[in-house]
């Protein structure tokens, strides 16, 4: 499955029309102990670089913002529990939403792996 | 994601992908100032940020961890960025009463206390430490205000007295319930370092290095902080950081250590737009002076004092686990009485706190309000300060 990466430091992988959504390693790193997420609602409507879901650190709240334009389906239920999942596996079991996906074009946009991981190194 | 900051801005400006160099304070043109130990930071793999105009480490494994580890055993912080001033000259005890509401007839000689530098409304322009040397007084004052504060001392002070910017010394805090049995065996003077009590301090020499400790810090934890020369700070942070109780400690985790501990951030949590007794600092006027007044904005505090403020910087305990941050506003149902002004996620109660200036009829300890975050409505409770006990080395305790 393609996964693509934001220069705000979300990633997406797609199925499909329909993605999961989260923040990359990087960004976890960077952000710090993580004590809650805010996620959005199921049926929730986002526009490509709207505000969809806030992180909370020890340090401050940041914004994440969603990739690509669609509906959210669901957030993850496990971080309510255990926010502290996007600092141990951010690129996995601390994915933030899933969504469908109103316009797959929008993905042009975005950069592949090696394209994010240079993107990174130039930090 | 990340980069629109809320709060705070100087804890996370690392993340942002815009050059670094667009934040950077105006008052600053060139840049940073760089700490006496900013190599031994970035050694210790502390990452960097600016705060008051200089760079400095706002972490080293990660604030919770730091925090934590400080709360049982022992955090070193560098806290070089404030203004270390030595105020001397003839008359000086008097210049001095004439600018803080501060009684130094009762200071003994290495006694430090607590104190407010007030506008002439008495709005709080700082606060300070306040020791009392052989021949005069020595004053640690907050960076980010240290210049303004020295400009403000040269107006308000006579050509008499001296005002010595020690800007050639570092200074450094060793904070934690274990800092005692981390620093004694590293230290020599005339009297033992356990003959220091909380809020006293004195001359020792430090890995043979002339170091001026004193029994207090800003964690709410038995601590010490420690002057010495600039050119001995790597040296001197080594020998302590070498003990087995020590760790770096950064910003991030003084930020919430001082939360936690109920005491107030200046620029934050107290400003210009503040009175002493409102922000909770009445004891910063001290006895005589709220008779004899004669301080800049008496006229002011003594009323508030008498007559009780309109608010009141109270503490809050939140429900569930979002933080309030400075900024969100306190309502009463849906009518705002006040607006938090720091607040975060406490790790050692693993809950979200914050304090906030609440009007005076709201303030009382037991009361339920809320915290509007982001179109969220956070229920708290009003709770006495200190979140986390106080455990200060008192004299007469053990």
């Amino acid at each position: 499955m393609p996964r693509y990466f934001t220069k705000d430091h979300e990633w997406i992988e797609v199925e499909g029309d329909t993605a999961t959504v989260g923040i990359t390693d990087y960004a976890q790193s960077q952000l710090g102990d993580i004590t809650f997420v805010e996620l959005p609602d199921a049926g929730a409507s986002v526009g490509k670089g709207d505000s969809a879901s806030v992180v909370d650190s020890v340090k401050a709240a940041s914004d994440v913002y969603a990739p690509v334009s669609g509906t959210v389906t669901e957030g993850n239920g496990a971080l309510e529990e255990e926010p502290e999942l996007v600092n141990s596996d951010a690129e996995g079991a601390g994915w933030l939403w899933r969504m469908t996906l109103s316009d797959s074009g929008e993905l042009a946009d975005l950069m592949d792996e090696n394209a994010y991981k240079a993107f990174v190194a130039e930090l | 994601m990340v980069p629109q900051l809320r709060a705070e801005s100087w804890l996370v400006s690392d993340l942002n992908d815009i050059p670094a160099d667009e934040f950077e304070d105006s008052d600053v043109p060139a840049g940073p100032l760089l700490l006496p130990l900013d190599a031994w930071h970035r050694a210790k793999g502390g990452r960097m940020v600016d705060f008051a105009g200089y760079s400095m480490p706002v972490q080293y494994e990660g604030i919770m961890a730091e925090h934590l580890w400080t709360r049982t055993h022992a955090g070193l912080f560098d806290v070089s960025h404030m203004g270390q001033l030595y105020i001397s000259g003839e008359g000086v005890e008097a210049a001095l009463e004439a600018v803080l509401p501060i009684d130094l007839s009762t200071l003994p000689l290495g006694g430090v206390r607590y104190s407010l530098l007030l506008d002439e409304t008495g709005g709080i322009l700082d606060d300070l430490m306040v020791t009392r040397w052989a021949t005069g007084f020595y004053l640690v004052v907050n960076g980010a205000t240290k210049w303004d504060d020295i400009a403000h001392l040269r107006e308000h002070l006579p050509d008499a007295v001296t005002i010595n910017h020690l800007d050639e010394s570092a200074l450094l805090a060793l904070q934690g319930p274990q800092v005692a049995e981390a620093l004694a065996p590293l230290v020599e003077g005339e009297q033992p370092l356990s003959a220091l009590s909380f809020m006293r301090g004195a001359a020792f020499k430090l890995g043979g290095v002339d170091a001026w400790i004193s029994r207090s810090g800003y964690t709410g934890e038995d601590g010490f902080e420690i002057s010495i020369p600039a050119e001995s700070a790597a040296a001197v942070a080594d020998l302590i950081a070498a003990q087995p109780q020590v760790r770096p400690i950064g910003l991030g985790a003084r930020d919430s250590l001082r939360l936690e501990a109920g005491l107030p951030l200046y620029g934050h949590d107290m400003t210009a737009e503040m009175e002493p007794v409102e922000a909770g600092l009445a004891f910063g006027i001290n006895k005589r002076r709220r008779t004899e007044g004669g301080f800049p904005g008496a006229e002011r505090v003594i009323e508030a004092l008498m007559e009780g403020p309109s608010r009141r910087r109270v503490g809050l305990a939140i429900e569930g686990r979002m933080a309030a941050r400075e900024g969100a506003q306190v309502l009463v149902g849906e009518t705002p009485v006040g607006i938090v002004t720091s607040g975060g996620f406490s790790p050692s109660l693993e809950r979200p706190i914050a304090m906030a200036y609440v009007e005076a009829p709201h303030s009382a300890e037991g009361t339920r309000l809320f915290i509007d975050v982001r179109g969220r409505k956070l229920a708290a409770t009003i709770v006495p300060m200190p979140f986390v006990p106080h455990r200060y080395h008192r004299k007469g305790a053990a």
